[in-house]
């Protein structure tokens, strides 16, 4: 059993409820179905995870068995179906990353952190989750915070993301070497001219 | 090396900017009009005659996939669904034009739209990707604004609406069938085939469902003639490519090149070389996880496409190249990629569900040597009996990399078992 405790109604702001309504209005009618997927992630940003009121709430608005609900929120990997902290912090560890030092990430995230692969930290600022490829591999390590990438990491560059979130400031995502994006490190060995042109 | 002008991605680096107006000035919705005005047959045979093999790793002809859509729109509609679920270890190529390059994207799903029949089309995009995204979309907004998209796209009297449909965290629904079912809001698990999406797709409607560099490719194509695109590559392997370099190399990065590239000029040309020179390479994935490994041997003179890596023993896949050098660790690195299958197995094929958890667990036991020597042909066994056993390909993506792996460096296994066992006595 986990020790949160599950709330016993989940309703959209009405903000929310006009987003969720648009989402709808994306799919055939009939097919309100496949709005599904978009309406848990929008209940989830509205309150950090997606409890059974949740389930059973989006169920209703799709004319869905909570079940068939239920199948989709225990299948994809994104949904908190436990409270997280107000960063989630997500280390990739998959091959890309592990060929350029995931594991020293992993560990200075656990040390820093103060907690395992799972784990939130007790003042509820910290989930730490051991992730799979994340899609930026020419940019490993990395590791997602939120919605953001964080790229070309080191131990040290790692440390210094944790602990400036713990003061409260907002890290610049990207790589933190500072090279543009994709491009070989030191400059792009292509497009040097212009670009400009097709 | 392939001229700049040649190149289609010229926002690859994020250099300029990817709104409409910059995407303008590089060219794209240059008189999209003139190219539906070519009419639906045209387009489907300038796509074909350009050889264009799909860039999500399969390389089916694009051209030949629309062709197989029916001719008209009967009452079922037809739907264009473009995989933008990029999650195969190493490949990192569709978010740089989601970010960079989408109007690309858009006006190629226009285009791909009037070609198929489909008056509507969904990106599917893996979750993890919000800040992509958020810019496909505004992208999007901009084009209907515009008036490049909608009920009279481009002028052109045809109606296309396009949306963003973000997936949740499953590398399965990188799989077309599974991707369908969960953009009708189920549980990602494959279908059988036959049907093919062309039949019996999206809510049992004809459905083309193409890569994101696919589609992203296909108004160069069709400005520049399919001539063009022939003139770069091999035949039957034609075009460029986005290469994304991972792993031990100098300066990993993802670059746009000339299909059939040799793998040691891509690596010297834009990576800086191998780590510690080309002396120190221990071997290559060179198509995202699911390729099999090439021992240094094989990538002397492997050329980097679908017939020449086909020949050297593996597949160009996404052109994900995961580079190791001789510090790598290679069990434990395959060892790792036969954790991530089990972890992303969907469950519904036995063979899959419980061969990817008896091929991790033995993996894991080749890592550290605590095995016995007749156990590398139990876990050969274990490979075959999933391999071809499952309704889609991640079984048989599970089962590749460690049959490569004992292909190539079975007496590094055994030299830990023994090691362990002298160790143990």
């Amino acid at each position: 059993m986990s020790n949160h405790s599950e709330p016993t109604s989940f309703a959209f702001t009405a903000e929310n409820l006009e987003k969720a309504k648009k989402v709808i209005a994306r799919y055939p009618a009939g097919r309100q179905q496949s709005a599904v997927m978009p309406l848990l992630d929008l209940a989830q940003r509205q309150d950090g995870w997606v409890s059974r009121a949740t389930i059973e709430a989006v169920g209703t608005m799709l004319e869905m068995a909570p079940m068939r609900v239920e199948e989709v929120a225990t299948f994809y990997t994104m949904y908190n179906l436990k409270p997280v902290g107000k960063h989630h912090v997500q280390v990739c560890t998959n091959i890309c990353c592990l060929l350029r030092g995931s594991d020293g990430v992993g560990a200075v995230a656990q040390e820093a952190l103060g907690v395992g692969w799972g784990e939130t930290t007790a003042d509820g600022m910290f989930t730490l989750s051991e992730v799979e490829c994340l899609g930026a591999c020419v940019n490993a390590p990395m590791m997602q915070i939120n919605d953001d990438y964080y790229e070309d990491l080191t131990a040290d560059s790692t440390r210094k993301i944790l602990d400036a979130l713990k003061r409260g400031e907002t890290p610049k995502p990207g790589s933190q070497t500072g090279r543009q994006f994709s491009a070989p490190e030191g400059g792009p060995t292509t497009l040097i001219k212009t670009g400009e042109k097709a | 090396m392939l001229r700049d002008q040649d190149r289609v991605f010229t926002n690859l680096y994020g250099l300029h900017d990817w709104r409409l107006k910059g995407a303008k000035a590089r060219g794209d919705w240059d008189n999209t009009k003139a190219i539906l005005d070519k009419g639906r047959d045209a387009i489907v045979e300038e796509v074909k005659n350009s050889g264009l093999r799909g860039r999500g790793g399969a390389g089916f002809s694009t051209g030949m996939k629309w062709s197989f859509m029916p001719k008209q729109p009967g009452v079922r509609p037809h739907y264009l669904v473009i995989n933008a679920d990029e999650g195969e270890p190493g490949t990192c190529k569709d978010r740089e034009i989601m970010r960079f390059d989408p109007h690309k994207l858009v006006e190629g799903a226009l285009i791909a739209g009037f070609a198929i029949g489909a008056n509507t089309g969904y990106i599917y995009i893996r979750g993890e990707f919000v800040r992509e995204a958020e810019t496909l979309q505004a992208a999007i907004d901009e084009a209907n604004d515009a008036g490049l998209l909608g009920k009279n796209a481009c002028g052109s009297g045809f109606e296309f609406n396009l949306y963003v449909h973000r997936g949740m965290g499953a590398y399965i629904c990188g799989e077309e069938s599974a991707l369908i079912e969960s953009l009708e809001g189920k549980k990602g698990q494959p279908r059988l085939k036959p049907p093919f999406p062309a039949g019996v797709g999206l809510y049992g409607c004809p459905t083309t469902v193409n890569n994101v560099e696919s589609i992203a490719v296909v108004p160069a194509i069709l400005r520049r003639g399919a001539a063009w695109f022939t003139g770069l590559g091999r035949p039957k392997n034609s075009g460029t490519k986005l290469f994304c370099i991972s792993g031990h190399v100098n300066k990993p990065c993802t670059v746009e090149e000339e299909m059939g590239i040799p793998f040691r000029e891509l690596i010297d040309k834009h990576c800086g070389g191998i780590r510690g020179g080309w002396d120190n390479l221990l071997g290559v994935i060179p198509g995202g996880c699911s390729t099999p490994v090439l021992p240094k041997s094989a990538c002397e003179t492997a050329l980097m496409d679908f017939d020449g890596l086909r020949e050297a023993g593996s597949s160009l896949g996404t052109a994900a190249v995961i580079v190791m050098d001789t510090s790598t660790d290679i069990v434990r690195a395959i060892a790792r990629l036969s954790r991530f299958y089990k972890h992303d197995s969907c469950g519904q094929c036995t063979p899959c569900r419980e061969g990817t958890g008896w091929m991790w667990r033995l993996m894991e036991r080749m890592v550290t040597g605590d095995a016995a020597i007749e156990e590398i042909d139990l876990l050969l066994t274990v490979t075959k009996q999933v391999e071809g056993h499952t309704i889609c390909a991640l079984g048989d993506a599970a089962a590749w990399p460690i049959q490569g792996l004992i292909r190539h460096f079975r007496p590094e296994i055994e030299r830990r078992i023994k090691a362990r066992g002298k160790s143990a006595a």
